[in-house]
């Protein structure tokens, strides 16, 4: 779960992490009234998942109330890379002498954390990891150890950063780790963070992804849920409880397990078509999960065929294929379905499709022959 | 011969008396695993379908001389679930269970290996690990395998296992081993430790690796089967057209900055000799083939 800025500087107030005084707003009033209780200078920044902001125009400084109202008007509502700008957050401006990189992160090959600090932050990590690699210091932490301050110093020390900030960035850097792991985070970044003209340190921006497998043990993270960009089908397959990735092709996709759901869409590709998304119903397949999905798949305007790609192992396939027909006497599917099933009793299941075969619903007995099948369809249909 | 698990393989299940424990364990006991005991501290001294059940994992172990325990207790539990294993000396914890925080895989993972180092954790999330005809631990369906070898199998997928599963058994190939470790970003047993165990059984000839996007696992396999592999491996990675940042159904499928795509895999399996499919049928005829061959 990726979190807003204005979330991830929330989330690293509240483990004492400092960060810039600042209000979120969602309409020009409230950014005004935010800002003239802040105080100018303010920075105005748009609230969106998606990089380069400010090159969009989302991120603006306002000296007095006027500006204010011009910049937050100018900023809600815009359209940065395809994200509506609903959010904004108004923060008092900082005077900035140096700008740092600090990040947290999960090696998974080492099957350690991973932290990074750079002297040169406010550019893509990325870009510094290429062009001068030796610009990034790195620790490894063996989570039942922990981060402890005098690896920490050490770590700092290695960084080469203004002297002055050494000891505030110590500070930030166990903090930061503490939030990371405390607050189940596949990723804490902080970038940039800075050093102000009279010796302080302080995260500027917050770019946080939680791991939503641990939403278990934290109170109100349903709050950011509620601000993941997802589009219509994504949100509606989200609601369902299903595993669904949105692409952009004409071949609606369901299968159980998320490995053969991605060889699905994989293989749809390699016969020449175009797959409209990735999804995961699990390992029973039966009729009340496979109803919602097609539910989700036929509110597609752009499909316009459907793959069923189900093997059955416990859940045995004359279920799965009972399963099926339940569904399609529940959901009115308007374009035809390809379904290969195979496993456990694929025989019995194929023959209860096949009392149901018609021009709308076919079955194959290979993956391969099926992903022909529905591509053809799907072509056929798209002109 | 098979690796990690066979016929005198005494296994406990600790989430024996939940449903989902209860229907895997006793469908594993039907297969002709040894299921010998479940855990739950607040059910002890009772059974489940004539399976006795302990407060502890230490004390299931003493009274039936268990080696192995298959989880199937909520993510919130598994934690402490591990560790109760690990603790009581069991050689292999399965965990089935899925939705495990990354933070507590990664501090389990660490943990384990360096206080209980004779302890192997497999998965989470993972489909278990069946030695055909000996042993099936876990929620694979064990009809769909065929017994003997002299194929082993690992892989990070369920259905494309069972898949893999049922392809070679269609073909009358048998499997001595078939190891799921799993979708998650720490999976306790990595290809590598099962490749290894694969090269030193000598009743497994050929190896087929099953991965996905997501981790740097199948290039680091890619390396060790260069290196130090003299059976022949036939490989099939799913998710060559899967989006960038976004997690394909498993925690740990997704390609984040450029890395872990399914390109870069394929072509270092590729580089280390190794027989890549396009698509599962492809790697399973590719693995026909090297049968045909030995």
């Amino acid at each position: 779960m990726d979190l807003l800025e204005y979330q991830g500087k929330q989330f690293f107030a509240s483990f004492d992490i400092p960060v810039s005084p600042g209000e979120a707003a969602t309409t020009v009033d409230d950014a005004v009234a935010a800002a003239d209780r802040i105080g100018y200078p303010v920075v105005i920044k748009a609230q969106v998942l998606v990089g380069g902001r400010g090159k969009a125009g989302g991120v603006k400084l306002a000296t007095n109330t006027a500006e204010a109202r011009e910049h937050a008007g100018n900023i809600l509502g815009l359209d940065i890379k395809g994200h509506i700008v609903k959010v904004v957050w108004v923060e008092a401006a900082s005077d900035i002498a140096e700008e740092y990189y600090a990040s947290f992160t999960l090696d998974r090959a080492a099957k350690k954390h991973l932290g990074m600090l750079s002297a040169q932050g406010g550019v893509e990590i990325e870009t510094v990891a290429e062009t001068d690699p030796d610009a990034i210091s790195k620790i490894w932490i063996d989570p039942v150890d922990g981060l402890t301050e005098d690896s920490a110093r050490a770590w700092v020390s290695a960084a080469r950063l203004n002297p002055d900030a050494n000891d505030g960035t110590v500070d930030i850097l166990l903090k930061l780790y503490r939030a990371y792991t405390k607050g189940d985070a596949d990723l804490c970044e902080i970038n940039p963070l800075i050093l102000t003209p009279n010796g302080e340190v302080h995260a500027l921006d917050a770019k946080v992804t939680l791991d939503g497998n641990a939403e278990f043990r934290h109170e109100g993270w349903d709050v950011y849920d509620a601000t993941q960009v997802r589009d219509g089908r994504e949100q509606a397959a989200h609601d369902k409880g299903l595993q669904y990735v949105g692409l952009e092709g004409s071949v609606g996709v369901i299968a159980n397990g998320a490995g053969l759901a991605m060889s699905t869409v994989d293989i749809v590709t390699q016969v020449g078509g175009k797959p409209a998304n990735f999804l995961d119903i699990g390992g029973g397949a039966n009729a009340e999960v496979m109803a919602g999905a097609l539910e989700v798949i036929n509110n597609d305007p752009d499909v316009k065929a459907i793959f069923i790609n189900i093997f059955g192992g416990i859940t045995k396939g004359d279920e799965v294929a009972n399963g099926i027909v339940t569904a399609l006497g529940r959901v009115d599917i308007d374009v035809p379905i390809v379904i290969r099933l195979d496993g456990t009793n694929a025989e019995k299941g194929r023959a209860i499709l096949v009392e149901h075969e018609s021009e709308k619903l076919q079955s194959r007995s290979t993956m391969l022959e099926a992903a022909q099948a529905v591509v053809e369809l799907a072509k056929s249909r798209e002109v | 011969m098979s690796i990690f698990v066979d016929e005198n393989t005494k296994v406990l299940y600790q989430g024996l008396t939940g449903s989902q424990g209860r229907f895997y364990g006793l469908r594993n006991r039907d297969y002709g695993t040894q299921v010998v005991a479940g855990v739950n501290p607040k059910k002890a001294g009772t059974d489940v379908d004539g399976i006795p059940v302990y407060a502890t994992v230490a004390e299931a172990k003493m009274a039936t001389g268990a080696t192995v325990s298959c989880i199937f207790i909520p993510a919130p539990g598994v934690q402490a679930a591990v560790l109760e294993a690990a603790e009581a000396g069991l050689e292999l914890v399965v965990v089935i269970t899925e939705g495990v925080p990354a933070q507590d895989e990664a501090y389990l993972y660490n943990k384990v290996t360096r206080d209980f180092p004779t302890t192997r954790i497999l998965g989470p999330n993972c489909p278990g690990i069946i030695s055909p005809g000996k042993a099936n631990i876990g929620i694979t369906a064990g009809e769909i395998a065929k017994a003997g070898g002299p194929v082993g199998i690992v892989s990070r997928s369920g259905t494309l296992t069972y898949q893999a599963l049922y392809e070679l058994k269609l073909q009358d190939i048998g499997v001595t081993t078939c190891v799921g470790i799993g979708g998650d970003p720490v999976p306790g047993t990595s290809f590598i430790d099962c490749l290894e165990a694969f090269e030193a059984d000598p009743e497994t000839k050929a190896v087929m690796l099953i991965g996905e996007i997501g981790g740097t696992g199948e290039e680091e396999a890619a390396e060790f089967i260069k290196k130090q592999m003299s059976k022949p491996v036939s490989a099939y990675i799913a998710g060559v057209t899967a989006p960038p940042g976004k997690k394909m159904g498993h925690a740990g499928a997704i390609v984040s900055g450029g890395k872990g795509t399914a390109a870069a895999k394929m072509t270092a399996l590729t580089d280390a000799g190794v027989q890549v499919g396009n698509n599962p049928t492809e790697a399973g005829e590719l693995m026909v083939k090297i049968v045909e061959a030995l």
